[in-house]
């Protein structure tokens, strides 16, 4: 299945990436088994989408729990609580 | 479509000229509610010189509508209107606006706090602020959880 990925915020500056496009396996098929397989590439991956740091996701623009069901050509981002206002 | 009710800019904005072209022409308007945020010169004990704002466009307008078309659904209200600034802004600067109009003051004062109050935990803008020991991202307030927390039992 093919995402495009966006990241904001800390996220963003810690990763060094704003947005991808990627082919993930097909045992990837919620929010969390994509973190997850994120968290596989290691170091600051690893690092920045730990289990215990809490951070918020958006499937296609909507936020969602980690639960969600991915869909081909979806956008996923993943960025910290936010801070407007 | 660019949406005049929802608008995410850099430059400023002025409030006697946003909140008059909310209520033109409509007689039926007794009440208009409205909420400005500024920059703070201190936050989390720190001085803050300084801070840019980063936000997801795209999301950022659907969420903002959402919020709106919800508080519609709630209150009898007539016109919404968020405007929120990104980029850099320096202290006593003008960062956000919320504007609600309706027959009665009761109405536009709930739905006014009520967007406010999701705007804060539901739209995705982020803060990013300079103090004397360099830049640093503002952490999310539990108390704004709970401020959003409360209208779901209402």
């Amino acid at each position: 299945m093919k995402l495009e990925l966006r990241f904001f915020a800390s996220l963003r500056e810690a990763l060094g990436i704003s947005q991808e496009v990627i082919e993930v396996p097909e045992a990837v098929k919620t929010i969390s088994d994509l973190r997850l397989h994120l968290i596989g590439r290691g170091n600051s991956w690893a690092e920045v989408l730990a289990d215990g740091k809490v951070l918020r996701c958006a499937l296609n623009q909507r936020m969602v729990d980690p639960n969600a069901l991915l869909k081909e050509g979806a956008e996923v981002a993943f960025f910290p609580p936010v801070t407007g206002g | 479509m660019p949406n005049a009710y929802i608008r995410i800019q850099e430059g400023d904005f002025d409030l006697s000229t946003e909140l008059a072209a909310l209520r033109k022409s409509d007689p039926r308007v007794g009440a208009v509610v409205s909420f400005l945020g500024t920059v703070r010169d201190m936050n989390d004990g720190s001085q803050v010189k300084g801070m840019t704002l980063e936000h997801y466009p795209g999301m950022t307008e659907k969420a903002l509508q959402e919020i709106l078309d919800q508080a519609k659904t709630r209150w009898d209200i007539f016109q919404t209107l968020v405007i929120h600034r990104v980029g850099h802004l320096l202290p006593e600067d003008q960062i956000v606006l919320v504007a609600v109009t309706s027959a009665h003051r009761g109405e536009a004062f709930a739905a006014c706090e009520f967007i406010m109050d999701y705007l804060k935990t539901a739209a995705p803008f982020w803060k990013k602020e300079d103090t004397p020991d360099g830049a640093r991202w503002v952490d999310a307030r539990v108390t704004d959880e709970a401020a959003m927390a409360r209208w779901e039992n209402t």
